[in-house]
């Protein structure tokens, strides 16, 4: 019953890579680039109606691939309009992806810190 | 080092080091991979919802788990090994946004905390919250102009 849910994650995680594998290697899309689209088709997916189905199905198979980083902005702005209107607009997005963004910041300075610099090789 | 190589052995290593490694290939790769790091986000959110999470709590916990857990992995040098075999696998899990904000300001540290370490901190990041927060800020007026958001 419950390792079903681990296969979802992992077959649609998978899937969603994969795809995205195509288009680096067919086209000239840098990697910034792949995790910019990402994003911004995840915010309109979840606008459409389409990922929050994806998300229920799969669970971290459809919230790790950047595509819900874009799911949980959106998530956010439609939560904050419904209860704050246009000030909402504003808000919701980044309230809704606040965790990732503030750990993004924080981790990413705090280890590049720490890092010891790569040795050439 | 230098190596004495004859044909066959040149040929052998051209083909290994050929950046044009056959599509199914590195997308199996990029499944495995990118699977994988999912499964383990799945895992991490079950972990927080056994302490008492709802879904979405866990869902952003989980996020932050996994950033620290690809920052961590690029602090040591780990995870660009991991990605050399993985591709997309590697990059497009959030743990790959992780690892595209610590590598460039691990590198560019020694220009300093600022505009070094700092600044470079959102090489790619700043992109990807420029066009995700534009995005989102469009999809909450349509939504305001269609009649009030939904409670989801």
């Amino acid at each position: 019953m419950n390792w079903m849910e681990y296969v979802n994650a992992f077959w649609v995680g998978g899937a969603i890579c994969a795809v995205c594998q195509v288009f680096i290697d067919k086209t000239k899309l840098t990697p910034a680039r792949i995790l910019v689209s990402l994003v911004v088709l995840g915010v309109i997916l979840q606008g459409v109606g389409v990922y929050q189905p994806v998300v229920d199905y799969a669970g971290a198979g459809a919230t790790v691939p950047l595509l819900g980083f874009g799911y949980s902005l959106a998530k956010g702005v439609a939560k904050a309009v419904g209860e704050s209107g246009l000030l909402g607009v504003f808000t919701g997005g980044v309230t809704g992806a606040a965790g990732g963004i503030a750990a993004a910041i924080v981790f990413g300075c705090l280890f590049a810190l720490i890092a010891k610099p790569k040795s050439k090789s | 080092m230098r190596m004495k190589l004859d044909k066959q052995q040149y040929q052998q290593l051209l083909e290994q080091k050929s950046p044009n490694s056959p599509l199914w290939k590195d997308c199996l790769k990029a499944f495995l991979f990118g699977g994988a790091i999912c499964t383990v986000g799945e895992g991490v959110s079950n972990f927080w919802q056994s302490r008492g999470m709802d879904t979405a709590d866990a869902a952003a916990a989980t996020a932050i788990t996994m950033v620290f857990l690809g920052a961590l992995l690029t602090c040591l040098h780990l995870y660009d090994k991991l990605a050399k075999h993985a591709g997309a696998g590697t990059i497009v899990p959030i743990t790959g946004f992780a690892n595209a904000i610590v590598s460039p300001a691990m590198e560019f540290k020694s220009e300093g905390l600022v505009l070094g370490l700092g600044a470079k901190l959102f090489a790619i990041a700043g992109p990807v919250l420029v066009y995700g927060i534009s995005a989102s800020v469009i999809y909450g007026l349509v939504l305001l102009f269609m009649g009030g958001g939904g409670a989801a």
